[in-house]
């Protein structure tokens, strides 16, 4: 039997047809759906790089800091979801939630990462940017977080990855982005299963996962250009 | 709201089962037993195949393609799982969803064990692993009292972080709609009973911290004090095996 309409087919493979027929809804959905993975990790980043810079320079605050991080990553992200609202003093439900959730995690993660990113900076080059008369604040800037950029963009990967997974959880209690394609998918799945929006859900959500995973490489290697130079020597 | 949450959560009726509507004790017996079967079926598969990779090094490619797999959107394939199995289930069972809820869990939990037992046998220092066999140890020997006693600690926050992310996970199968604590998240969702929903967050937070805390028990009085350096009483820490899985995957990035 052939099949006439691609976009009425329920063929797993159709799903491009689907995301044809229904573009401007999706590309809304996919563009939700990246500023809610993007944006967290960045506002993470802010945060997370002076009070990493405050467990390296004083060691006695990186245990119970890297303790309140692990709790605060324990907790599953879906609980998290909805327990912001009553901590923060928001609605039950506010379009705030879900990013200032991931952005809790980003500072629970990236805090340890820019703490040992920072501890990774060999002493000597430390102190001779020191004998060459920087300052505490420009060694920082213009020696230590340049030279700490690689495990600081590896925790970054981890961080963007797992948020574009995290979105779509969130999509389950409604918020838009690209699970609202599960949502639907589901609910046309009834009484046979109707596969398009579901697959492209998950293909959208993984060349997401990729893109960001390309940026991060790609932002690392223009950011140490000294690296390839040691390579290709 | 926070003391609505608190009311919920104290009412002795939410505990009970009620006139067709499960109670909480029920819910969390629910999700601990889907959390439980995952993981124990996931270690299965996954603590020998990754003591058999990192002691051979045959097969590491395996570790690679299974951790790809940590870039597949959980909800999805969830979904996606579901529409195509529950079709062949008819009638009052659950399996139409257990199943394909059962197999996510599983292939999330899978990940993390095994790229860490191998990174824990792996990292056996070399003057260990050449102390055994010159005491005549047959390769197994070398596995079962050397490499497999000293990779422990990192077995473990495999666990740690598989058992976290199973039970997150086990929660958003109530979206499916299956048993489980997130039935109060999503059913509190639908009626728009936000001190159920917080109260059910709550309880699925609470059941992560309690499980990872047993866990961080059990790795205390099994892993040799030879090998974690513990020979003062420091306190368990909970919470420190997400973390400390992340690294591991950071090593393998760059």
């Amino acid at each position: 039997m052939k099949v006439a309409d691609p976009v009425a087919s329920s063929s797993p493979w159709h799903f491009w047809a689907y995301f044809n027929a229904h573009l401007h809804q999706d590309l809304t959905w996919l563009w939700d759906h990246v500023w809610l993975s993007a944006l967290p990790v960045a506002v993470g980043l802010v945060i997370a790089l002076p009070l990493g810079w405050l467990a390296h320079r004083y060691r006695w605050i990186y245990p119970p800091m890297l303790s309140i991080a692990g709790l605060l990553y324990t907790i599953p992200s879906i609980a998290l979801f909805v327990l912001v609202p009553p901590i923060f003093g928001l609605k039950a439900l506010d379009p705030l939630q879900v990013p200032i959730a991931l952005s809790v995690y980003s500072v629970a993660l990236l805090v340890r990462v820019v703490a040992d990113g920072l501890a990774s900076v060999p002493d000597d080059v430390v102190q001779a940017a020191t004998a060459m008369g920087f300052g505490p604040f420009t060694r920082l800037v213009k020696v230590e977080l340049p030279i700490a950029v690689p495990v600081i963009s590896a925790g970054l990967r981890v961080a963007t990855v797992s948020n574009v997974s995290m979105v779509a959880i969130a999509g389950t209690i409604g918020l838009s982005n690209l699970g609202q394609l599960f949502t639907t998918g589901f609910q046309l799945s009834s009484p046979t299963a109707y596969y398009p929006p579901i697959v492209l859900g998950i293909v959208l959500c993984v060349a997401l996962a990729l893109a960001f995973d390309l940026t991060i490489v790609l932002a690392n290697r223009f950011l140490t250009p000294w690296r390839r130079a040691v390579q290709g020597r | 709201m926070i003391s609505n949450v608190f009311h919920w959560l104290t009412n002795s009726a939410h505990w009970r089962d009620g006139h067709g509507v499960s109670g909480i004790a029920t819910q969390l017996q629910a999700h601990m037993t889907y959390s439980f079967i995952a993981v124990l079926i996931a270690l299965v598969i996954a603590l020998p195949l990754g003591l058999f990779i990192g002691h051979t090094g045959r097969g590491t490619f395996l570790v690679t393609a299974t951790n790809t797999l940590r870039a597949l959107p959980t909800v999805g394939v969830l979904v996606l799982l579901t529409v195509m199995i529950s079709p062949h289930f008819h009638g009052r069972t659950d399996f139409g969803y257990l199943i394909p809820t059962e197999i996510v869990l599983v292939l999330l939990a899978i990940p993390p064990i095994l790229s860490n037992t191998y990174a824990g046998v792996q990292n056996v220092s070399d003057d260990a692993r050449d102390a055994a066999a010159a005491m005549g140890m047959t390769g197994s020997q070398v596995l079962r009292f050397v490499e497999f006693p000293c990779s422990l600690p990192l077995i473990f926050s495999g666990l740690r972080s598989a058992t976290l992310q199973v039970i997150a996970t086990a929660t958003i199968a109530s979206y499916l709609p299956l048993g489980g604590l997130g039935r109060f998240i999503y059913d509190g969702l639908a009626q728009q009973d936000f001190p159920q929903m917080i109260g059910g967050g709550v309880l699925v937070a609470l059941l992560a911290l309690a499980s990872d805390f047993i866990l961080a028990v059990i790795q205390r009085y099994t892993v040799s004090r030879g090998v974690s350096g513990r020979f003062s009483n420091k306190s368990i820490t909970v919470g420190g095996a997400a973390a400390a899985d992340i690294v591991q995957a950071e090593v393998a990035v760059i």
